[in-house]
């Protein structure tokens, strides 16, 4: 014991080592994270769709008993025995509510195991590659739709510094000092995922969808990118742990109620912030090419736009990578605008005061997955509560709405910063 | 016979040439896009060719004619009642609205009228259908510009209608509820309640609906200034219905010629002078609402008595009269084999349904079986303007003026 203890000693006192297996740990933590809410989006999205459409959604999918039966079990209806050996009559409330959650013949997942089921299900469907697809781009372009939500994500913090006996982790995979640039390098390498998915299918409706694709995600980019200068002009720093600290210790961006977030500038600064969340967010919809944003593979028009000629798997990529897409978007957006971990009015500090650092860091982790849930909430509701832009429309937002409100907006919030002290 | 094909060999250099100075659009090069048979945008099975130029309709051809069932020539070989089962599958949308037109245009061969309760039976059945379907058309319109959430709320309404099929005539969707001379049920009893109770969450839903979408400017900037069909255009391709009101011609078959006792009931016709894509779809909306209306008054006021034309001959007996008595059962093997024997003459109804003007030419050589029947469809005459109206706009915009249109393929190609 003594020895291995030794051993890990030596291993984690080495700062390369230290490194190395930190960064492993938040690796794995972080892309878990990301998968995991991959899937917990598409149950969100459909429960959501249900409930506001007047319908139940996935509610029932679960791990039927009979399964244990497959293994050997022996037991006919488990909860009747269950019941027997707590001594509970099957008339009571307890019963009744326990036949009413299924437990009688399932172990209940409220649906949640429904889009997992999808998931094995495209793996297991035939995969059908077209004979007059263009091979090579074909299979590359749903890795490109998958792979740049997953590596943009690298930069995001999920919660606090820690300083260890060994050093300090900081809770993102990569503390880069340029994040927002990152985020908009990888990310907008996904075009060329719907780029290639359109051409190379070598069919006029994915080639449409593509085109629409690469013309949409190029444009939105331009005013995604000038929108955030105005935050970037007042965090006075790239970093996005960094962005996030300030907001821990002087008020979210939106939200300057604590720290130095009361004084007079935060509060005029918060005219072209909010100005800047409203296009950030629209281009993070469109980003993420979502309704009413989804001409790129709008039904009505394009049938499956860029995917049509895609099936099993690779499908399955694009889907994924949308929705990838939609919960990176939202934590970029909760990072910039909603305080990312911070738990606001200053409760990081105490918490990590008076309870210790792993419990402010568990918390505040917490508190991520709760905003960010919150926001992939936001993104469901609009999709099923708006129509979808015209093509057209959506350029001419783009380039000429957006383009022009995020350069003025610039000049607004330096002229905020300047005249008001 | 031997035809000779004159084939030109293509000047590289010249093409390319060409190619570079062509300026008469972008780059001059034109895609033919096949839109359908199975498109979700084209609602069953239309077939558009497009010719489009980047995202722009140069020219569209549409092909009809996947859904034909030869109904017309299936009419010449089976008596009057036996064909009432055939124009459920005409606009399926609203069958009861063709069964009742049919049924009309057959008795207006006889020279029959129905009793009032029969009518009245008939109106209520005309404009519940009519409802289901403008909520149908509505809701798939809204769909076809991304608002999948207005659609459900659009389809639990129809699902509702059809609920009130199923008691009125024992079917949900291929309803056959008329025969020549009545319907085959009374109303049950307690169903009035019901009605009304639909009444009101229907108008509530398209309150709602309205809310959702009307003041939408997404859904405004989609529809607003697409698809305009002026009065010329609607009128020279024999468009009716709503398509024709929306573009500001004030003709409803209910009002002109009246039929079935229309004229006693208080409606307004919507109008719209636009006709574009959100007039159709704010004419379609009103169009429910003023169904509502007639719906209310059918019921307040609905008479006592038989559903029946009181006849002798051609109408069934009573089930227990004809167990019963010699002279009833053979009326009733003679209606069932022979249908009624109709006078030898054409005559032309025109009834005014969910989807334009449905009508039924006749012409009879006496009998039960008709020698000819020639329907006008009202879908058949809206898809006829495509080719004059889609060139000029985008790909896009095919789902809204599509779905604006609100045609059913299978009353197209009947």
């Amino acid at each position: 014991m003594t020895c291995i203890c030794n051993w890990w000693n030596d291993l984690m006192s080495n700062p390369i080592w230290f490194y190395l297996i930190a960064t492993i740990l938040k690796l794995v933590l972080m892309f878990a994270v990301i998968l995991a809410f991959v899937v917990l989006s598409v149950w969100i999205e459909r429960r959501v769709a249900g409930w506001i459409q007047d319908r139940p959604g996935p509610n029932r999918a679960g791990l039927p008993l009979f399964l244990l039966e497959r293994f050997g079990s022996k037991q006919k209806q488990p909860l009747k025995d269950v019941l027997h050996f707590f001594g509970i009559p099957e008339t009571s409330w307890i019963a009744k509510l326990c036949t009413w959650l299924r437990f009688d013949r399932e172990i209940p997942t409220f649906g949640l195991i429904q889009p997992c089921l999808d998931g094995g299900k495209l793996f297991l469907k035939q995969e059908f590659t077209p004979s007059y697809v263009r091979k090579a781009y074909f299979i590359v372009a749903p890795m490109l739709v998958l792979g740049p939500p997953m590596v943009a994500a690298a930069v995001i913090p999920f919660a606090s510094s820690v300083e260890t006996a060994y050093g300090t982790i900081s809770m993102c995979v990569a503390n880069l000092g340029i994040g927002p640039l990152w985020i908009f390098a990888v990310s907008g390498l996904s075009v060329y995922g719907l780029t290639l998915a359109g051409w190379s299918s070598n069919s006029k409706f994915p080639f449409l969808g593509g085109l629409r694709a690469t013309a949409q995600l190029i444009s939105y980019e331009v005013s995604m990118g000038l929108s955030v200068i105005p935050l970037l002009m007042m965090f006075g720093t790239l970093n996005l742990q960094e962005i996030v600290q300030f907001q821990a210790d002087n008020g979210w961006t939106l939200l300057p109620l604590w720290g130095e977030g009361l004084s007079l500038q935060r509060w005029a600064m918060l005219a072209p912030l909010a100005l800047s969340f409203l296009i950030f967010v629209t281009c993070v919809f469109a980003e993420a090419n979502r309704t009413p944003f989804d001409m790129a593979e709008c039904e009505t028009d394009l049938v499956g736009g860029y995917h049509t000629e895609y099936s099993s798997m690779k499908f399955a990529s694009f889907f994924m990578g949308e929705y990838a897409a939609m919960v990176i978007g939202s934590a970029i957006v909760v990072t910039l605008f909603l305080g990312g971990w911070s738990i606001g009015f200053g409760a990081d500090a105490w918490v990590a005061a008076h309870c210790g650092p792993w419990w402010a860091v568990t918390a505040q982790f917490c508190m991520f997955l709760i905003k960010l849930l919150a926001f992939i909430f936001f993104f469901v509701w609009v999709r099923w509560t708006l129509p979808r832009f015209r093509w057209d429309q959506v350029m001419k937002l783009g380039w000429l709405v957006f383009l022009e409100l995020a350069v003025a907006n610039i000049f607004l919030a330096a002229a905020v910063m300047y005249f008001i002290q | 016979m031997n035809t000779t094909k004159i084939l030109q060999v293509p000047d590289a250099a010249t093409a390319a040439a060409d190619y570079l100075t062509n300026d008469a659009d972008d780059h001059g090069e034109l895609v033919t896009l096949n839109v359908g048979p199975s498109h979700p945008a084209t609602h069953g099975v239309l077939r558009l060719k497009l010719v489009i130029d980047g995202e722009e309709i140069v020219s569209c051809d549409p092909i009809i004619g996947y859904l034909h069932r030869g109904m017309e020539k299936i009419a010449e070989n089976c008596h009057y009642n036996q064909f009432v089962t055939y124009t459920d599958r005409m606009d399926y949308l609203a069958p009861m609205s063709n069964n009742i037109a049919y049924a009309c245009a057959v008795e207006k061969l006889l020279g029959w009228e129905l009793p009032e309760r029969g009518q009245a039976i008939r109106v209520l059945c005309c404009e519940l259908s009519r409802i289901s379907s403008c909520f149908l058309g509505t809701g798939v319109f809204a769909m076809d510009t991304g608002a999948m959430t207005a659609f459900l709320y659009a389809f639990e309404e129809k699902e509702r209608v059809h609920n009130l099929y199923e008691q009125i005539c024992g079917a949900r969707f291929t309803s056959s509820y008329t025969r020549i001379g009545g319907m085959t049920r009374d109303l049950p009893k307690g169903i009035e309640k019901q009605i009304l109770d639909f009444c009101d969450h229907a108008l509530k839903t398209v309150d709602e609906m309205e809310k959702l979408l009307l003041h939408n400017k997404v859904f405004i900037d989609r529809l607003v200034g697409v698809g305009v069909i002026t009065k010329e255009m609607a009128l020279q391709n024999g468009m009716t219905g709503n398509n024709l009101r929306a573009s500001g011609v004030n003709r409803d078959l209910r009002k002109t010629n009246p039929y079935l006792g229309y004229e006693n009931y208080e409606f307004d016709v919507p109008v719209a002078t636009e006709g574009d894509c959100y007039a159709r779809f704010q004419v379609r909306m009103e169009e429910i609402r003023q169904s509502v209306r007639i719906i209310r008054q059918v019921i307040a006021k609905l008479p006592s008595g038989p559903i029946w034309v009181q006849q002798d001959k051609g109408i069934l007996p009573p089930k227990e009269a004809a167990m019963m008595g010699m002279e009833e059962l053979i009326r009733q093997f003679m209606v069932s084999t022979q249908c009624v024997n109709a006078p030898a003459g054409q005559v032309y109804f025109a009834a005014e349904n969910p989807k334009g003007e449905l009508g039924f030419f006749l012409d009879s050589k006496g009998g039960g079986i008709a020698n000819r029947l020639k329907m006008r469809s009202p879908s058949y005459c809206t898809l006829s303007i495509l080719p004059e109206l889609l060139p000029g706009h985008l790909v896009s915009d095919i789902g809204a003026i599509l779905g604006s249109f609100d045609f059913v393929q299978g009353e197209c190609d009947r």
